[in-house]
């Protein structure tokens, strides 16, 4: 497994990096440029994205080959558990953002545009949640809790479960249940994900619920969209792990690869909840 | 960009050419190449103060209009803040804190690479948007909304090149923070790391706590922009006042991003050239781990006259005045290591005790700052630009060139030309103070910040502070021929060219071997 100690991996040269920052080269002008309606903006939003794929594939490919080839001991396993503990961390405060907006508006901002204050401006506003604030009159109506967002708990909930006896079987070496877990760990997020898709098409066609619905609507689309976004990403390190995983890699003792996955797994659970019980349940 | 070029160890098999420094996954040519990238922004930002203070030197429209003006300011401090402090001293970080801590390398050397290569891209963003359709970005650094949700594609040039810079950082301080955490030689406790290392450790963790708040900020700036949603919009329930919360949430805390190394650095050359230990380590270690968290808490003195609660500036007056506590444990350490030391005054010592003499003063006027009645006066004055480019240049940037020059030995093997060194410390020192010890009389005066023509009574000072500014960047050149003809055709360096220096980086030869402690050294 390990290369000895006292002896730190270091990858040789490597051309991914450049690659990466060309794929974030075509992304970042693209985007700009598609936001500001220019043709160009499109075909280089889809080189981007292109190179950014083959970038990934190469990255981490080479990373699988290192490990398997038992480039990493002890000491890189650690680094890669600080790694992808900051990692997370850091998604946490990029979250924090978005909950502390959600926040600042529904305790402060909302109420102050109603206050005494701005009777002169505002004269029909009477503050309260769900808002569209007082500027926007085209009516909704908000999203209820205990229909389909409490079934996407339900999911993400169980997700969290199979992942865990995924890794029991990983650690137990019993492969075939690593990978019918797996499976499942994956098939509910898809399903999380449909899900998702639907409720969005029901806001947009029944609940008249759109990101232009001000207050609220920027806020559960900005929330719930992001934390699809990093569910989609979810099931994709997954796939990628159950391919890994039917390819042979990873031992009971040494599966770092597994874990930051899982990890990340259940950071989205995690972040859910605080969705379900801050935009949906309150 | 040859300063390591050529020291190839007999074992290395790395491209050579362009394709070396495009592919290395050294933290040495890394480094090297986060310090270079600095200067050239360095160079770009310094053009675009020159044409500030130019339109500035007489009253009157004279050179630039009044909307490249306010492009002009824009990035200025974008691209200094992003470009130029922080990239060098994350080179900084890659040179010193493996050699300092005895480690091979950085924990993810690739992933090293990449963190400087999303530079050039987002370098590439922010520059080319003066020469699209509306220009670049003209609302101020800090592009508040509704001034942001307005202007066109500059801004949102400058938001995904914000994005790009954060993904960077994010990725450098996880690399730095993981190299502390588990690369030390054996026997480096971490109450036995050099301040330079401690101060860094505490950086990386605010760089991983805020730069995310700021991808978040700029997201909901950009979905407000282009996708309807009333983020900062009042109409939709929203408040431009919430984006500054956020981004001061960020923005503060990136204040001690920029200053925290530069305490590290000023932390290790006055023990060296005062031939004595740093005096009050633990004291040190503590203060600095106070600053950070205290950064965390201040956000709101940034918009005092935004409107808030009466207990909401209370509390935020406070809380600021209460950093200059171990702000001042550090002024009184490093002052205390001076204190009866046998010592010599070399370009990186003038250059830091000059930080540490105008760094007091941009600290005092930050407290001065801090007090709300007073703040409602100075607010958007040239008093604040004083304020925060006495913390920035003479700060940040001196404890840049401090660094520069006391790591140049060891970097390049060759020493630079200490008479060339103590004329760039004292053109610089003179040339900062003619610059900007003026505008805080100017904004006293009230003085308004970012804008292109003033009342007559502002001329005099006004063209004091433009002469000085032209001569500041005129010198800067100078430290430019100091590090090439260094890197030419100075004399050998020693091993351990300043006999105070107490490190590890000063057990290696110079220049530092491409490889270092592949085999940790022990340290007792």
């Amino acid at each position: 497994m390990s290369q000895g100690t006292g002896h730190y991996y270091v990858p040789s040269p490597s051309k991914w990096p450049i690659v990466g920052s060309s794929a974030l080269f075509f992304l970042g002008f693209g985007a700009a440029f598609t936001m500001n309606k220019i043709p160009a903006g499109y075909y280089m939003l889809a080189i981007g994205f292109a190179i950014l794929i083959y970038m990934l594939f190469g990255w981490f490919g080479d990373v699988a080959r290192e490990s398997e080839n038992g480039h990493y001991g002890k000491l890189e396993d650690k680094s890669f558990r600080w790694g992808m503990s900051w990692f997370i961390f850091s998604e946490v405060m990029f979250f924090a953002a978005f909950f502390g907006a959600l926040y600042y508006m529904r305790v402060l901002s909302v109420p102050w545009l109603a206050d005494a204050e701005h009777d002169l401006l505002w004269p029909n506003f009477a503050g309260g949640w769900p808002t569209a604030g007082p500027g926007i009159t085209e009516q909704f109506t908000p999203m209820g809790a205990w229909g389909l967002p409490a079934f996407n708990t339900f999911l993400l909930l169980t997700s969290g479960v199979t992942v865990t006896l995924a890794h029991w079987a990983l650690k137990q070496n019993r492969r075939e249940a690593l990978k019918m877990w797996l499976l499942a760990t994956i098939a509910l997020g898809v399903l999380f994900l449909g899900c998702q898709i639907y409720e969005y098409s029901h806001a947009y066609s029944d609940l008249n619920l759109k990101m232009s619905s001000g207050a609220y609507g920027s806020t559960f689309f900005m929330l719930t969209g992001f934390h699809g976004f990093h569910v989609t990403l979810g099931a994709t390190m997954l796939t990628v792990i159950y391919f890994r995983c039917a390819a042979g890699h990873f031992k009971p003792e040494h599966h770092f690869g597994f874990e930051g996955v899982a990890w990340y797994w259940h950071f989205v659970d995690v972040v859910w909840l605080g969705l379900f019980i801050f935009v949906y349940l309150l | 960009m040859a300063v390591v070029q050529d020291v190839h160890g007999h074992h290395d098999h790395h491209p050579s050419g362009i394709m070396r420094w495009v592919t290395t996954t050294n933290h040495k040519d890394i480094g090297t190449m986060y310090l270079w990238f600095s200067f050239a922004m360095f160079l770009v930002g310094g053009f675009l103060a020159m044409g500030i203070r130019a339109e500035l030197f007489m009253p009157g429209i004279q050179i630039l209009e009044p909307e490249l003006f306010n492009s002009f300011t824009t990035l200025h401090g974008l691209i200094m803040v992003f470009g130029a402090i922080m990239p060098a001293f994350v080179g900084l970080a890659n040179w010193q804190v493996p050699m300092m801590i005895g480690a091979p390398d950085m924990a993810f050397a690739r992933m090293n690479n990449w963190s400087f290569w999303l530079l050039p891209v987002a370098g590439a963003l922010l520059i080319s948007s003066f020469f699209v359709p509306g220009g670049a970005a003209a609302g101020g650094w800090t592009f508040y909304p509704p001034l942001s949700a307005q202007g066109g594609l500059g801004v949102d040039m400058m938001i995904f090149a914000i994005h790009i810079l954060g993904a960077s950082s994010i990725m450098g301080a996880i690399n730095i923070i993981t190299t502390i955490l588990n690369m030390r030689a054996p026997g480096m406790t971490l109450m036995k790391m050099p301040m330079f290392v401690w101060t860094w450790l505490i950086t990386a963790y605010l760089l991983v706590l805020v730069m995310p708040v700021l991808a978040g900020t700029v997201t909901m700036l950009l979905t407000d922009r282009h996708f309807g949603t009333s983020f900062f919009n009042a109409a939709g329930g929203g408040d431009p006042v919430l984006f500054q919360h956020v981004f001061w949430f960020f923005g503060h805390p990136e204040v001690y991003i920029m200053i925290l190394p530069a305490f590290g650095v000023v932390s290790e050359i006055i023990p060296t050239f005062s031939r004595k230990p740093l005096f009050g380590y633990s004291s040190m270690v503590y203060a600095t781990a106070s600053i950070a968290i205290l950064s965390c808490v201040v956000w709101a003195h940034h918009m005092f006259t935004a409107g808030m609660p009466a207990v909401g500036q209370l509390f935020f007056m406070y809380a600021t005045m209460l950093i200059a506590v171990p702000t001042g444990v550090k002024v009184f350490n490093w002052t205390a290591t001076m204190w009866r030391g046998s010592m010599t005054f070399e370009t990186p010592m003038l250059f830091s005790i000059g930080f540490v003499f105008l760094f007091v003063i941009g600290g005092f006027s930050g407290v001065v700052c801090a007090i709300v009645p007073i703040d409602i006066q100075v607010q958007d004055t040239y008093y604040v630009i004083a304020h925060f480019h006495y913390v920035l240049v003479s700060g940040a940037l001196f404890a840049i060139f401090a660094a520069v020059y006391y790591w140049l030995p060891k970097w390049a093997g060759r020493m630079y030309d200490e008479k060339l060194g103590k004329m760039h410390f004292w053109l610089s020192m003179i040339f900062f103070n003619v610059a900007f010890f003026v505008q805080h009389f100017l904004g006293l005066a009230g003085m308004p910040r970012r804008i292109p023509d003033y009342s007559l009574q502002f001329a005099d000072f006004n063209m004091i502070s433009s002469i000085g500014a032209f001569g500041f960047g005129l010198t800067q050149l100078l430290f430019l021929y100091i590090v090439i003809k260094c890197i030419r055709s100075g004399e050998k360096a020693t091993d351990k060219p300043w006999e105070g220096g107490s490190t590890l980086e000063w057990t290696l030869p110079s220049p530092a071997p491409y490889h270092s402690f592949e085999t940790p050294p022990v340290i007792k």
